[in-house]
């Protein structure tokens, strides 16, 4: 055993080797076990958009990207081995780990290691409070914004927030911590719209759902909002036809909102709607790129070409725009060379993408826009809604802003606790921002120039 | 055993935090449960529900009393999970065999939905994934690598002395005639119930302090979700691939459980590089392993103790 030991460390020496101008992301990926759908997409997506850059530009600003994977099966244990593993890599930019449990177990130590950690869409809701977590990033969606924004589309649904007083809503969640996690907020938003809500757990995995749907057709919502995740998506779907539920009535969160859910269900998920950061499609400039640049020379991620452009996959792309983008924003300050974790979560704290910026990535309408800030690192990202016609997505509404204002004492009492517990001091943001705002502007100038 | 100890302390950080941490905090699981299933003969497949027992108990004691010293804490969450063992275990006085197994599931899952539903336990994080205290003994920090590996080998060592000698015990003696032939250990006078729930007792206590080694010392997380049926599952396999009722099998069954599978994952991506498909990998290495433990399992029913044993005899039998 003790030989083996030693011939397994002996090999992970020989695994390092640094070469020049080469930007890494270490991947903790999962193609393997029950949430394989969600990390073939994102992580070959993400994959995808590094490759285009490197083909298609040459690397950032003459910075190639570089990556390696290791497999998760989105366990935690395996994460953190995962981490300590890659760890080592020269020139690492961010990790991605799209994984609650991961991304927990990380936080010290990318702290320690002076890291990025980037959790798109999911996370830990009070790292948003970057003054508390200055290495972790829950970009464009938490899960209390998820929510604001689903009661608002509720709200543009009804004809006006002000009409959902007196409707009731009724939350079907998933039976674990992440399906709990919204509780308070709802009970919170529901105070203040004045409307009733009924939260209604279904068991893990969530494959027998007839009792709840039974309440739920007893209680007659005004809309269900589905806070599943895997098999019980498309059940619920399945059991509220059965029940005589309207299916769009029912409102998917963002891990309800995949092709992964709505196909299982056939003809149940027609008219289905769910929130997303990212519309599905092909027809991005962006995404028609991947296609002709990466995947018609046969250097595709995907192993199913038909899954370029749905949730996932585009969701994957976003992900290498925004890192990407803060790498380049991070060298326009640092210069144009391999940056170290800390000037890369400088170019995060600075990824300020506006409209016109997007349109120039070629993302416009892919998604609406990011301002990430040292205090905020979430970066009041948009969510739009769209409906499933029964072979795939369509965006039936606006860009909404969830209410940030309203959330925000709620994420800073939370972090101000871990603070307290950690015994942390909150950053001085506005010191800061003042101490480097000469080199920002020119900075950005910088940056815009080299994204054209 | 005594290999561990010297354990050469040089080594990269990731020989001590991503392999040999999580290697000691299960082997020391598969001890817990070897007491009792090796020893006792009584099957659980409830090792999970403890480890997540000890492990919370840690954490909340830790958070209320935060002045026990970490030493009093882990043993105190080692008490708190030995009372469960044993509220878990009075089905065996009535239940054996696979009707004692399928109740001791109903402790795993008793206290995954118990977690998931008392806020309190998860001191009423949102997200019911909470992070662990920092290790500091007496002022003397733990946190960093080999530190950390240390402190699970101090714990380990000590625990493992502490089976040592209690299988040489009377006490002892009566598991092991209690597994053998019950009524038999009956009439020679072997208070079974009593027992029975003492080896549901002190395999619990050793199970939950490895729950707070592998919280504490390896993930620095907890969430309920990390203490499932799987891990149960692979605490089992531990020990009846190490070898039933032998000490050296937990360790020799965690090494070929937890540190096997990650050698192979080394060795396939230096040989095939990193543009190399994970998941295709990980597969790979599912399969080579499978074929692994059912190859040992047929040259060794008795496990991989057994093999080392007939092994080493066959040297000397040649040296002499």
């Amino acid at each position: 055993m003790r030989a083996a030991l030693l011939a397994g460390a002996t090999l992970l020496g020989l695994a390092g080797g640094a070469r020049a101008d080469e930007q890494h992301f270490p991947l903790q990926s999962y193609r393997v076990g029950p949430y394989a759908a969600g990390g073939t997409g994102f992580f070959g997506g993400f994959i995808d958009y590094l490759n285009l850059i490197n083909s298609r530009d040459g690397g950032v600003n003459g910075v190639k990207l570089t990556w390696s994977e290791g497999e998760t099966q989105y366990e935690v244990e395996r994460g953190v081995e995962v981490y300590e593993r890659l760890k080592s890599r020269p020139g690492i930019a961010a990790w991605n780990p799209l994984s609650v449990g991961i991304a927990y177990a990380m936080i010290d130590r990318i702290t320690a290691d002076k890291v990025p950690l980037i959790t798109i869409n999911h996370g830990r809701t009070d790292s948003t409070d970057g003054r508390v977590f200055p290495y972790v990033f829950p970009l464009l969606l938490n899960p209390y914004s998820e929510t604001s924004g689903i009661v608002a589309y509720l709200g543009t649904r009804a004809g006006g927030l002000d009409k959902l007083k007196g409707k009731t809503i009724a939350v079907l969640y998933h039976g674990s911590p992440y399906g709990k996690e919204t509780i308070p907020i709802y009970e919170k938003l529901a105070k203040t719209y004045g409307f009733k809500v009924e939260q209604i757990e279904v068991p893990h995995p969530g494959n027998e759902q007839q009792s709840q749907w039974l309440t739920i057709r007893r209680l007659r919502p005004d809309f269900v909002v589905l806070r599943g995740w895997g098999v019980m998506n498309p059940v619920a779907l399945k059991t509220a036809q059965k029940t005589g539920f309207p299916v769009d009535h029912i409102v998917g969160n963002v891990w309800s909102n995949s092709e992964e859910d709505a196909i299982p269900a056939g003809d149940a998920a027609k008219g289905y709607v769910a929130i997303t950061t990212q519309a599905s499609g092909t027809e991005y400039p962006v995404i028609q790129e991947i296609v002709r640049k990466v995947y018609e020379p046969g250097n595709g991620n995907l192993a199913d070409k038909k899954r370029i452009g749905s949730v996932y996959h585009n969701l994957g792309v976003l992900n290498g725009i925004l890192n990407v983008e803060a790498v380049r924003i991070a060298q326009g300050r640092f210069g144009k060379r391999t940056l170290t974790g800390d000037e890369v979560r400088w170019g995060f704290e600075h990824l300020r993408l506006d409209e016109a910026w997007v349109a120039e990535l070629g993302a416009k309408g892919l998604f609406h826009s990011i301002n990430v800030t040292c205090a905020n690192h979430e970066g009041e990202g948009r969510v739009t809604f769209q409906q499933w016609d029964g072979t795939k997505w369509k965006v039936v509404s606006d860009w909404i802003a969830p209410d940030w204002a309203s959330l925000r004492p709620i994420i800073e009492a939370s972090s101000t606790a871990y603070a307290k517990e950690h015994g942390l001091t909150p950053r001085d943001c506005a010191a800061e921002e003042q101490a480097d705002a000469g080199a920002r502007n020119t900075a950005a100038e910088h940056a815009s120039a080299e994204s054209r | 055993m005594i290999a561990l100890g010297i354990v050469p302390l040089v080594g990269t950080s990731y020989l001590y935090e991503a392999i040999l941490t999580p290697f000691l905090a299960l082997a020391l699981a598969g001890l817990g449960l070897n007491l009792l299933t090796g020893y006792a003969g009584l099957l659980s497949l409830g090792s999970a529900a403890f480890m997540a027992v000890g492990a919370y108990a840690a954490f909340n004691l830790s958070l209320r009393l935060p002045i026990l010293p970490l030493p009093v804490t882990i043993f105190a969450a080692g008490l708190v999970a030995a009372l469960a063992g044993v509220i878990g275990g009075l089905p065996a006085l009535r239940l054996r065999g696979f009707y004692l197994a399928v109740s001791t599931l109903a402790v795993q899952f008793f206290v995954a939905w118990a977690l998931n539903r008392i806020g309190w336990l998860s001191n009423d994080s949102p997200s019911g994934i909470v992070t662990a205290p920092r290790l500091v003994v007496a002022g003397i920090s733990f946190e960093d690598a080999r530190g950390r590996y240390l402190f699970s080998l101090a714990v380990v060592a000590l625990l493992t002395f502490a089976a040592w000698r209690l299988v040489r015990s009377p006490t002892g003696r009566d598991l092991v005639a209690i597994r053998d032939h019950e009524t038999a250990a009956r009439i020679t006078g072997v208070r079974v119930a009593r027992t029975k729930l003492l080896a549901f007792g002190l395999s619990s206590f050793i199970v939950g302090v490895a729950g707070v080694l592998w919280a504490f010392a390896y993930l620095r997380t907890l969430e309920p979700a990390g203490f499932n049926l799987d891990r149960s599952f692979q605490i089992l396999f531990i020990v009846i691939i190490g070898g039933l009722g032998t000490l050296r099998g937990a360790f020799l069954g965690a090494g070929f459980i937890v540190v096997l599978p990650l050698i192979l994952a080394r060795l396939g991506a230096a040989i095939l590089g990193d543009g190399f498909d994970s998941g295709t990998l990980e597969m790979c290495q599912r399969i080579v392993l499978g074929i692994l433990i059912v190859a040992v399992l047929i040259r060794e029913p008795a496990g991989l103790t057994a093999l080392l044993d007939r092994a080493v005899g066959r040297l000397r039998g040649r040296a002499a």
